[in-house]
């Protein structure tokens, strides 16, 4: 990872953008569309291209891009990021995308499930007590503790904790 | 005795026994240990990536730091876990300066990030430290005439920089290690494209055409079954075959095993200690082929 590029951005939002993590390639893009036709949900449906996305921010468009359903359409498979010449972390941009939508407070309904869930159980996927109390009729060892106040700890240090606070204040 | 700490996750011990169960007797048969540290926590996936990236690295971390603690290195079933820790181990061991940041919001919880360990997939503790050869030797019970569909998934191979497990475009990890089972591994058209599963929840039309595609490729190749990695692509072509019959009329009755439930079987295992009832879709056809 390179913190240290001086390059000049096309627009102040590409600038927050690279600001947070890892957007600094995206002024790399020239458009070439290799990340679009490698894109397996962009050959089902016209509402995600990277391609249009990174386009849009590098022209800061940035209400169109963080109110829209496109960035939330990523499905994280990477093939982008590996095929193109540029070297554009497409995938690491689409995260950085939502951190900021996140901030401003365009929230899909399963990501502030997941907030939640991290918070009050150190984890997104919660486990019944059921499940683990069936553990030993299945042969499995007892689960281990969960470590919810170091993840708290973690949580509030990074302010993910007043993410969630600003959640709740906008529901 | 080669010793790791499992990263078990969330979804694995919350909703597949079958997974969890297969994993540890056939490691365990094959001479690994698998250490169960106390105090882990979520890995961090896409999911808190998407919330807050410097929390996601922040989170991974720390669970890398009780391994550090145990010294002992990782070893990942879910590929979601894989993906996340690599992520968080390769870019602080990378970056002095966000390995500094990071540890100044693990400071918090009494650790720090040292960098002195590694994050497995499991696979790679079969090639590397047991290998294919050796794995080939040890199988009791070969899944002779069983034509399995090698399913990756994304985060066991992308992104190749930090997860470096196999070549991204042409893997063979899998397929051999099917192969060294006595099955056979047959090819089928898409085989490296997504399942969907992260999708699901968010745009399940989206999630459901990929796993539609999937399960009509494999059937399509003759498969018997399909081999997954990740917890996730099981749920996606799993349930999801089900989720494909309401919808579109179309059934596949193709069952979806972990690899390590066809390692666990080739090794002896009895298929009664397997929670094979786990599956939505029945995995007799499989049982029956092979015994």
């Amino acid at each position: 990872m390179n913190y240290g590029s001086e390059e000049k951005l096309a627009s102040t939002f590409a600038e927050e953008l690279r600001q947070r993590m890892l957007g600094e390639t995206i002024t790399l893009c020239y458009q070439c569309g290799t990340c679009a036709s490698s894109c397996p949900v962009a050959k089902i449906t016209p509402s995600f291209n990277p391609r249009e996305v990174i386009k849009l921010l590098l022209l800061g468009e940035k209400d169109e891009v963080i109110s829209g359903e496109a960035i939330w359409l990523c499905c994280s498979c990477y093939n982008c990021d590996e095929r193109c010449p540029q070297k554009v972390a497409i995938p690491l941009a689409m995260f950085a995308l939502r951190n900021i939508a996140f901030k401003e407070g365009y929230i899909p309904d399963i990501y502030s499930e997941f907030a939640s869930a991290i918070y009050d159980n150190g984890r997104i996927v919660t486990i019944s007590k059921f499940v683990e109390k069936k553990r030993p009729t299945l042969g499995l060892p007892p689960l281990q503790p969960t470590g919810v106040d170091a993840i708290r700890k973690i949580l509030s240090a990074t302010e993910f904790d007043k993410l969630q606070l600003k959640k709740e204040e906008t529901s | 005795m080669t010793s790791y700490a499992l990263f078990l996750g969330c979804t694995i011990p919350a909703r597949q026994p079958n997974y969890e169960l297969s994993a540890r007797k056939a490691l365990s048969k094959l001479g690994i240990e698998l250490v169960d540290l106390a105090n882990m926590t979520c890995c961090a996936p896409p999911p808190v990536q998407s919330i807050d990236l410097e929390t996601s690295f922040a989170v991974a971390a720390y669970n890398i730091c009780l391994a550090e603690e145990a010294n002992l290195d990782l070893v990942t079933l879910c590929s979601g876990c894989f993906e996340s820790l690599c992520a968080a181990n390769v870019a602080l061991k990378h970056s002095p300066a966000f390995k500094a940041k990071i540890n100044r919001s693990l400071s918090k919880t009494g650790k720090e990030f040292l960098g002195n360990k590694e994050v497995k997939h499991y696979l790679q503790v079969l090639r590397d430290d047991i290998g294919l050869k050796r794995l080939k030797q040890s199988v009791s019970e070969p899944l002779n005439n069983l034509k399995v569909a090698a399913f990756y998934g994304c985060h066991a191979l992308r992104p190749s920089g930090h997860l470096r497990l196999d070549d991204p475009e042409r893997p063979s990890i899998l397929e051999n290690s099917i192969e060294a089972l006595g099955a056979e591994s047959v090819e089928y058209k898409n085989k490296l494209k997504c399942c969907g599963g992260l999708l699901r929840g968010l745009s399940d039309e989206i999630a459901l055409d990929l796993a539609r595609e999937k399960l009509a490729n494999t059937t399509k190749a003759g498969a018997d079954c399909i081999a997954t990695l990740c917890p996730f692509c099981f749920v996606a072509l799993d349930i999801g075959q089900m989720q494909v019959r309401s919808k579109f009329q179309e059934t596949y009755d193709i069952p979806v095993l972990h690899y390590t439930e066809l390692l666990a079987l080739a090794l002896g295992v009895d298929p009664k200690e397997l929670a094979l009832e786990t599956h939505k879709i029945k995995v007799d056809k499989v049982i029956n082929k092979i015994s």
